[in-house]
Parts: C-alpha cells; structure tokens; sequence
C-alpha cells in the first residue's frame, strides 16, 4: 500500500517536473528576491485592511482614538459582534438568512438556465442561432443598473416592491453564464454522445438532462461558485428595492453604519462579522475560484 | 383479417405521430432553451432600458406615478444643475484613479506569478481574497481608515512627518481613497485574468527573445503586452462599464451617504438615487440615467478605439 502511494507520488512529480523544464527555461523565470517582496507587499495590502478592522472592531470606544497602526487585538470582539447581531435596528440573523436565499436561488437557477441555452448555442442547429448568440454577448455590454427607475416601477406594479422576489427575479439569468456554459460544452461535449442517446429513443429534453447536465457539472459548479458571491455581495439594487424586513447582508450592514457612526469599533465588528460567511466559502474554494477566473480569462 | 389491418393503421398512425412530435421537438426545443434567458432579459433589463426614455420625456414622482409629457424638460433641469456636472466630474476622477493603477499593479502582479514561483496556489488566492469582500463592507472598513481625524492612513502620514490629509473633506483626496477601495477588491481578481493570458502566450517566443539578448524589461513590452492586447481591451471596456456607475463605496463612505457635504464625491449613479427616491421625482432621475447611459457608450467605445491603438502600436515592433 505505501510502496504504491510513494510510487504514485513520485510518478507524479516526475510528470510535474519534466512540462516545466520543458516549456519554462528554469533561467529566464526564477523570480528573484524582488518579485517575492513585491508579492509580499500585495499580500499585505491584501490583508491589512481587514486585520485592522479586526483590531478596532475587537477594541472598545476610544481603541481608535489611539491611532495604533497596528497592535494585539482587544479583547471585546465577540462582545461587540454580538451587540451588533442583537441590534434592534437590523435583524442581523434574518438579514443573512435573506442573503443565502436569494444567493442560493439565484445561483441554481442561472446555472440551470445556463446550461439549458448554452447546450442549445454549442450543440443543436436551429435557425438564426449565431444572430442570438452575439445578441446575447452584447446585452454583456448594456448598463442595466441604469435602468432601475423603470424596474422599480415594474416590481412595483408586481407588487413585488419590498420583497425578496424583486431581488430574485432579474438575477434569474445571466448573459455571462450563458456564454460561459455555452465555451464549455462546446469542448467538453461531444457529439457522439448526443447523438447515441437520440438513436436510442431519448426526448430532447431527456438528452439535455442525461447526457448534457452531467457532463457540465465542473463548469456549472464554477458558475454557480460565481453567481453566489456575486449576488451575495451585490447592494444596489435591494438597497433600493427591498425593505426594512427584507434586507440582505450588505443592506443590513448599511444601516448599520448609519446607527452607530460614533462607534467605530462596533462598526468594523459588523463589517468583520459580514464578511465570515463568504470568507469561510473562499477558504474551501478558493482554489477553483482561481481557477475558474483563469479559465474564464483564456476563453474570454 | 381486418382487425389486424386495423391494427397496423393505428400503429402506423402511432409511428407517424411519434414522428410528428420528434420533428417538432427537434425544432422547437433550441428555442424553448435559450427563452427563459431572452424573456426575463427583455422583462428585466430591455423593456426597463427602453422605459427610461420614456419616464424621462415625462412628470413622474416616485407617489404620485406618471404626470405630463414634459418633452426634454427634465433634460434641461439636469443640465442646468452644478450638482450634475460636480457628479460627472466625481465619477470620472474616481474612475481614472482606479482603472489605471488597476490595470498597471494587476499586469506587474501577472508577470510576477507568470515566473517559475515556490507555493502559486497561495500567492494566487492571497491576491484574490479582497475579491469575496462585499463592496459594502469595503466602504466601512477604507472609511474608517480614511477618516480625517483618526484613520490609520493619516497616522502613518503623519509618523513619517507628512501633513495629515483630508480624506473626506477635500474632492481629490476622497476620489484617492474611493478609487483605492475599488482597486483593494479588483486588483487580484484583473492579475488572475492577465496571469491566464501571460500563460497562453508561446514560450518560444521568450526564448527566441533570450537568445537576442532582450533584457526581463524589453520582453514584458515587446512580447507580453502585445500578446495581451484581447485581454487588455477586455479588462479595460468591462472596468469601465461598471467603473462609471459607481455607487456602493463613495454611498458609504461616510454615514450620511449623500456623497459629502458639498458632494465632493457624489457620483451619477448616487445623484440618479437621490433624484429618484429622496427627492422622489422619477422624471429627472430617468434623464440623468440616460444622460449617464449614453456617456458609457460613447466612453466605452472610445476606450476601446484607444487601447486597440495603443497595444497595436506596440505590436508592429513584433511584425
């Protein structure tokens, strides 16, 4: 058993060593000293803001008067994320049950109807399909935020105003999900497959489920990992759209900052505790968070 | 003899149904999967776009509903506003401020990460993580740092023996610090893209450069930038179509959120929120929308007539 994991393991360094010899001459891109600094420096300014955050926000009253670049952290920090979370103003609990209702809805269904249309552009014929799909990538280029007069007055109208729904339903499809799902299945997809499942009898439909579905799952789940964070930590429209009982996260945490402008260390303990949900989402998936915008990128 | 002839009819019948609805299926389906994304764009982004134009050329109050057609009324107002233009000029500063950096630090991080680095995945999430930051949460958090009496930024001037700055109560300065949140959270996540399209760059490339004795420096210009351009392009039209509507940081920058005493950082989109649902008139918040659609468009466009030019100046070197 052990022989064979040490063989495995050293099967696969060998094969992580010879592409990089290979295609990277090991002079021209060893970083030096330099380099590590200067990732060193980004690091910081990556994580100082939101350690001193931590800092004051686990300090009292007069932490920030004693401009402390930078120190221990105090001991009050849960003390003071739990006033911010019991605060009467906001519903704290409610607010990031909201934000996990909206954000998981809205990622399931853009990832359904990604794939559903993307399936459709990459793999099936049908008439004016290129005229669509370049229509598709060009809606990526309209400003719809702009448009919040008219979709106010549409949720409105919906008796939608004030709701989670107002909130759900716009998000519900994505431009940038249908090109994604469609650049995947284009290469991942192939059409023998397709095609055995048809001669068998399968409906379209039950094709796209059994065949297409499955084989876009590492896409879908990238997509989905996407559309989360993106609605989760999207304010603009529920600020404007949604109530004093409905509020998301980043909502509630407006208000917040609204009510205790005198206090900073309770602020920042609120802004800290907002971010721990998705915090603890990146340190599981950060890796494929990586790797999605990467491969984004290179198809983009 | 006859049911049995019978029989076969309706299985025949059966087998040219069964065909019917497969043709039908093989035509329709396509367009059934891509609908829902064509009918909730229409409905939610399309139809409402279209409808500014129309609330626009009209009296309309958040209450009271649609009024008088005005015809470009609401248009003039806005553009007889000081707050109007002071609004333009914000947005604009701040986005200058972010997008440039932004796109330089991220393509200088890129070439770092592209090298032959000990833990990548490390380094890789490290730049990333600002990313997963709520804007919201950004806000607070650089509002404080900047905050003229006691943030952390003018301690540090003042340590090394430099004047304290202010932050909030001076215009530049609050586009500085509103423009550095907005490159805290896309710097890393700009540096992943540009690493992903250093990578697919040829090697050979390098190498035929190396033996011509072309210097770390020469070949980021001549070879990587160049390769880059697509990237760029991109990088540089999607930043600005979201840079210039601007609203949760400089909304957030302070606790009032109505972009500074005198709006040293009040921005469009901010003023199109101010108009519409604090002053509650519908009508002049819907021509500034537009007003501000059409600055993006023209904008967006002319960015990338520019970089197209500027990366295809630097790739002639190459042909």
């Amino acid at each position: 058993m052990s022989t064979l994991t040490q063989e495995a393991a050293a099967e696969s360094l060998a094969q992580r060593k010879t592409p990089k010899t290979k295609t990277r001459g090991a002079l021209v891109n060893k970083p030096g000293w330099l380099g590590y600094t200067f990732l060193a420096i980004v690091m910081v300014g990556a994580i100082y803001p939101l350690y001193w955050a931590f800092m004051i926000g686990a300090g009292d009253q007069s932490t920030i008067t004693e401009r402390k670049v930078i120190d221990l952290p105090g001991p009050h920090f849960f003390e003071n994320a739990l006033e911010v979370i019991s605060s009467p103003t906001v519903n704290f609990w409610v607010a990031i049950g909201n934000s996990i209702i909206v954000s998981t809805i809205v990622s399931i269904s853009v990832v359904f109807f990604s794939t559903l249309a993307g399936y459709a552009f990459s793999k099936l014929r049908f008439k004016g399909k290129s005229g669509l799909f370049y229509f598709v990538i060009a809606t990526l280029a309209v400003p719809t935020q702009l448009a919040v007069v008219p979709l106010f007055i549409v949720m409105v109208n919906l008796k939608l105003a004030g709701t989670l729904p107002a909130v759900i339903l716009p998000a519900l499809v994505s431009a940038f999900g249908v090109f994604w799902m469609t650049q995947y299945l284009e290469q991942a997809l192939p059409y023998e497959l397709i095609e055995a499942a048809r001669v068998d009898g399968a409906s379209m439909f039950r094709t796209f489920w059994s065949i297409a579905l499955p084989s876009a799952r590492p896409a879908a789940a990238m997509l989905a990992l996407f559309i989360f964070i993106q609605t989760w930590t999207n304010f603009f429209w529920p600020f404007i759209v949604l109530d004093k009982d409905s509020q998301t996260l980043p909502v509630a945490l407006s208000v917040l900052s609204n009510n205790y402008f005198d206090d900073y260390s309770l602020i920042l303990a609120g802004a800290v505790v907002s971010i721990l949900p998705l915090l603890a989402l990146f340190l599981v998936t950060g890796r494929q968070l990586v790797k999605g915008i990467m491969e984004g990128a290179v198809k983009g | 003899m006859t049911t049995q002839s019978v029989a076969d009819e309706r299985a025949v019948r059966l087998v040219a149904f069964r065909h019917t609805i497969n043709r039908w299926d093989v035509k329709v389906s396509p367009y059934l999967y891509i609908s829902p994304f064509f009918i909730l764009f229409a409905i939610c982004g399309l139809f409402p776009l279209l409808y500014t134009g129309y609330v626009s050329l009209h009296e309309w109050s958040l209450i009271g509903g649609e009024g008088d057609f005005v015809g470009l009324e609401n248009f003039q107002f806005v553009l007889g506003q000081p707050k109007f233009w002071d609004a333009l000029r914000n947005t604009f500063s701040i986005f200058l401020f972010s997008s440039l950096p932004q796109v330089l630090i991220a393509l200088v991080i890129a070439a770092v990460l592209d090298t032959n680095i000990r833990a990548k995945t490390f380094w890789r999430m490290g730049v990333l993580l600002p990313y997963i930051v709520t804007p919201v949460a950004i806000a607070i958090i650089f509002g404080v740092m900047f905050s003229d009496k006691y943030g952390v930024i003018n301690t540090l001037l003042t340590n090394i023996g430099l004047p304290a700055i202010g932050w909030h109560s001076d215009v530049i300065p609050s586009h500085i610090a509103i423009a550095t949140m907005v490159n805290f959270r896309w710097t890393g996540y700009q540096a992943l893209i540009f690493l992903a399209a250093m990578q697919a760059v040829p090697r050979d490339y390098y190498e035929a450069a190396m033996i011509d004795g072309a210097s770390r420096v020469r070949r980021f210009f001549s070879i990587t930038i160049p390769q880059l351009r697509p990237t760029i392009i991109f990088v540089v039209v999607t930043s600005t179509i979201g840079g210039l509507q601007i609203f949760d940081e400089p909304r957030l920058y302070d606790q009032f959120g109505t972009g500074g005493a005198d709006g040293q950082w009040r921005t469009l989109t901010m003023y199109i929120y101010n108009l519409g649902w604090i002053e509650s008139n519908f009508g002049r918040a819907s021509a500034v929308a537009w007003l501000l659609f059409i600055i993006i468009i023209i904008f967006a466009a002319l960015n990338l007539i520019i970089s197209q030019q500027i990366s295809s100046g630097g790739s002639r070197a190459k042909k």
